[in-house]
């Protein structure tokens, strides 16, 4: 499959501005868990949750939501929006993914972000002001302990390692696929270009050309430590959309919902964020429109991550959101993004295709060895 | 030669302003003293109230839109800074925090600025010093050791060096802020990505 389409759910609790009720947590977490499913059901390729430690959010345990996905789904990416490489034990998530790659049969993928929660670093004993080195040292740890079967490590952050072995072992022996996300941080696009990791930009909340230049930094990196030309950089980004059929429909409807918003309520108009954001409201064939001109923003990318359930919006009109994407949206995006898309573009990468260039670079190696 | 930049920025809100007017007599005195050292200079003034909504937004979605980023970049791209507010409360005007507050933190720093303030009597003059310093202190800017208040009665007060009338104030702070802008090599904004430590720099 050449690119992704997936979408991610920062689990907020919010209430619905239009007739004041706040669902209960429970409600939520189930809501999310309905959410995932039918992502599936409707042909998405990828579901995310978010990981938070502070109301107004629920996702506090990703691995314990995706494994429940992992066993009621068949086809989905399970992945994270984002896993906390900075508070979080890199040996932990090392364990905790691992453990989730064997359950969902390598369906599994994480994005490293930072965390924007101040108190969040000191309830975890970090300290916000090293938010860059702890995600650099951690990362290098988490690598080490999904590649290496018995690790010696000593570092700043944590306690050193000696003769340590994370388990279970990462599935086929390749490690979950990791993307990295930064809004505003060259140095995390530089982490990612390093490590030829994919970079997800999930400018949601930012002008498109900001997203242009962290997305080309990212390229040009990837490109200048050799593992590929620009335009073979791993890349993914984001959007939100709300649609109904028809297009004044869909903008009555979800404009209680942005005026109120957590994020961005009681700020610009509806009609101002649209410009300045990807956010789309409109009719499929707008949302199509728009989500089609990514590529003239970003080249050709691989992962395309959507917003479709904060902001209170109650779970009736998310499921019907995703029928929407599914019926009308997708096949016309997979369709046209595949046209004119260059050859040498990598697909997303997933489990099986991560399996394959493993084994083929072992019998590179074998054959090297025995001429 | 590079033309030096000068943006003025002025939060007065009613039209005619006699913050802008203030801001005005200090870009021309400006203009002329750098003129005076052989300089170019540019001028741009920028009314807050223009931007008034959209330094609202950018408080609450974290990003400037367009019109604003656009004059946030000027800001940071200028040699000198001149900034003039109406008295409030005692204090610079909601907008004109709100408008630094929006400011890059680094954008600021080591950049002359004139600062320039109004109100209706003059026993409020030393909002300059209590006030408008201290913020710029902050933002380690290179604050101009002669502020300019005008009170409405300055506007109708002989401008002569015998009683420190409007006119030599703006002229002294003029010569000043001319002195601290020629002393220093014209403004370049670094690009963020080409400054941008490499992955060795990061591994410390």
């Amino acid at each position: 499959m050449p690119m992704q389409f997936g979408i991610f759910s920062v689990g907020d609790v919010t209430t619905d501005p239009t007739n004041g009720r706040t669902p209960t947590e429970n409600e939520r977490i189930k809501a999310m868990m309905q959410i995932a499913l039918k992502a599936e059901e409707v042909g998405l390729d990828v579901f995310a949750t978010g990981e938070h430690h502070n109301e107004p959010f629920v996702p506090s345990s990703p691995t314990t939501m995706l494994g429940w996905l992992a066993a009621r789904t068949e086809r989905i990416i399970l992945s994270t929006a984002t896993t906390l490489i900075t508070t979080n034990d890199p040996v932990k998530i090392a364990e905790d993914y691992a453990m989730l790659q064997h359950l969902a049969d390598g369906r599994v993928d994480l994005l490293m972000g930072r965390g924007n929660t101040g108190p969040v670093y000191p309830w975890f004993g970090k300290d916000i002001r090293a938010g860059i080195p702890l995600a650099i040292e951690n990362y290098g740890l988490l690598r080490r302990l999904w590649r290496e079967d018995v690790v010696d490590w000593e570092g700043k952050f944590r306690t050193p390692l000696q003769g340590f072995t994370s388990t279970p072992r990462p599935l086929d022996g390749v490690p979950p696929f990791v993307w990295h996300g930064s809004i505003r941080s060259p140095e995390i696009a530089e982490q990612a270009a390093y490590y030829g990791d994919g970079f997800l930009h999930n400018g949601i909340f930012w002008p498109f050309d900001h997203s242009k230049r962290m997305i080309e930094f990212y390229r040009k990196r990837f490109a200048h430590y050799g593992h590929g030309a620009e335009d073979q950089a791993i890349v993914g980004v984001g959007g939100q959309i709300f649609m109904r059929k028809n297009s004044q429909e869909a903008v009555k409807e979800f404009r209680p919902y942005f005026d109120n918003a957590p994020v961005y309520g009681h700020g610009p108009t509806l009609e101002d964020f649209s410009r300045e954001t990807p956010l789309t409201v409109g009719s499929p064939e707008q949302i199509i429109e728009r989500l089609l001109s990514y590529r003239t923003h970003f080249g050709d990318f691989q992962r395309m991550m959507l917003l479709v359930d904060h902001a209170g919006l109650p779970l009736k009109t998310v499921l019907e959101q995703l029928d929407l994407l599914g019926e009308e949206v997708l096949p016309v995006l997979r369709k046209e993004y595949a046209i004119g898309r260059p050859a040498h573009v990598p697909d997303a990468p997933t489990h099986a295709s991560m399996v394959a260039a493993a084994a083929a670079s072992k019998t590179d190696v074998l054959e090297e060895v025995q001429s | 030669m590079t033309a030096r930049k000068l943006v003025v920025v002025s939060a007065g809100l009613s039209q005619p302003s006699s913050s802008r007017l203030l801001a005005d007599h200090l870009a021309t005195a400006t203009a002329r003293a750098l003129r005076a050292r052989s300089e170019d200079v540019e001028v741009r003034t920028v009314e807050l109230r223009d931007h008034a909504h959209d330094v609202v937004n950018n408080t609450l979605t974290g990003f400037a839109p367009t019109a604003l980023r656009e004059v946030l970049d000027a800001i940071a791209a200028a040699d000198g800074l001149i900034v003039v507010t109406p008295t409030f409360r005692a204090s610079y005007s909601g907008l004109f925090k709100s408008f630094f507050d929006v400011v890059e933190e680094e954008a600021l720093a080591d950049k002359p600025v004139l600062i320039g303030a109004t109100g209706g009597t003059p026993r409020h003059s030393l909002v300059l010093e209590h006030a408008v310093r201290p913020l710029f202190a902050y933002l380690r800017s290179v604050v101009v050791p002669t502020g300019v208040y005008a009170a409405s009665e300055d506007w109708g007060t002989g401008g002569g060096k015998a009683h420190q009338g409007l006119a030599t104030r703006v002229d002294r702070a003029a010569g000043e802020m001319a002195a601290l802008i020629a002393a220093r090599e014209p403004v370049t904004v670094a690009d963020p990505f080409a400054s941008a430590p490499s992955f060795d720099q990061l591994l410390g």
